[in-house]
């Protein structure tokens, strides 16, 4: 079966132990300033190496840029 | 003769006024986002701001912010409070003059339906998504994220993350010591703006 996750919206295979820190590391994600959602609720940075995505999660990075 | 209140809001369209005037608005900060968001929000109406900001008004922030000359030095939400008033005394101004921190947003804006952030620090905006989502995730909260530069209107938009939204480009970073210019600021405080004054009306999108 394949287990697919999504970040932002766009596929990403799922595997065990899957956490935060290892999808911005896939992903390349070098950003410092992020929020994190995980179907819907928010990951806080201290859980980023603790928090596992389940199969088929809905994951978005959103990147907070200075200015205002 | 009408009076000068009903006269003021003779060309608001008369099916919205009711939720407009009912509405209570939190803005966090008062500087370029904040200042342009809450002269717009003044215009359509929107019964009670509730503005938070602990600075002065710097004469480099007059590139952007809705401050003046002679208001260089004094206290923002004090003077941002005077400003909006010259505009729209029938609304409530309730103005914070504190340094925002994530153990007294619930205080601050307790009363407020809709947030928006209008901070210039990343690590602000970050704190107050968190602070917010957690006290209130029934309730929408308005960030900005790129705005810097010039041009590229059209790379300007909105993405919504259940009750957090995102209004920007995206993408834009700040060089240092160059602050944003009015033109994006502005677009970016009035889509926000715009967006508050949809979800008010709405209650959802």
């Amino acid at each position: 079966m394949d287990k697919l996750i999504r970040v932002n919206d766009e596929p990403l295979p799922w595997e065990e132990k899957l956490n935060i820190n290892r999808i911005l590391e896939l992903k390349n994600y070098t950003f410092k300033m992020l929020v994190i959602k995980v179907n819907g609720k928010l990951v806080k940075k201290d859980q980023y190496d603790k928090f596992f995505i389940p199969p088929g999660a809905d994951i978005k990075v959103i990147h907070l840029i200075s200015g205002g | 003769m009408r009076d000068i209140k009903s006269v003021f809001f003779s060309h608001h369209d008369p099916d919205l006024l009711p939720a407009i005037r009912k509405a209570v608005i939190g803005i966090a900060g008062a500087g370029g986002l904040g200042s342009n968001v809450a002269f717009t929000l003044a215009r359509v109406g929107i019964g009670t701001l509730i503005i938070a900001d602990h600075d002065s008004v710097d004469i480099t922030n007059l590139n952007r912010q809705q401050y003046f000359l002679d208001q260089v030095g004094d206290v923002k939400v004090e003077a941002l409070k005077i400003n909006l008033k010259r505009i729209n005394p029938f609304s409530e101004y309730i103005m914070h003059n504190v340094e925002i921190n994530e153990n007294n947003i619930p205080t601050l804006f307790d009363r407020a339906q809709i947030l928006i952030e209008a901070f210039d620090r990343a690590e602000m905006k970050k704190m107050l998504i968190e602070t917010w989502t957690a006290h209130y995730p029934q309730r929408p909260i308005i960030v900005a994220s790129g705005l810097a530069g010039f041009g590229k209107s059209e790379k300007i938009h909105i993405r919504q993350f259940e009750n957090l939204f995102v209004v920007g480009d995206e993408e834009s970073e700040l060089k240092p010591k160059i602050s944003p210019m009015a033109p994006r600021v502005g677009i970016v405080a009035n889509m926000q703006a715009n967006l508050a004054l949809e979800l008010i009306i709405k209650k959802k999108r």
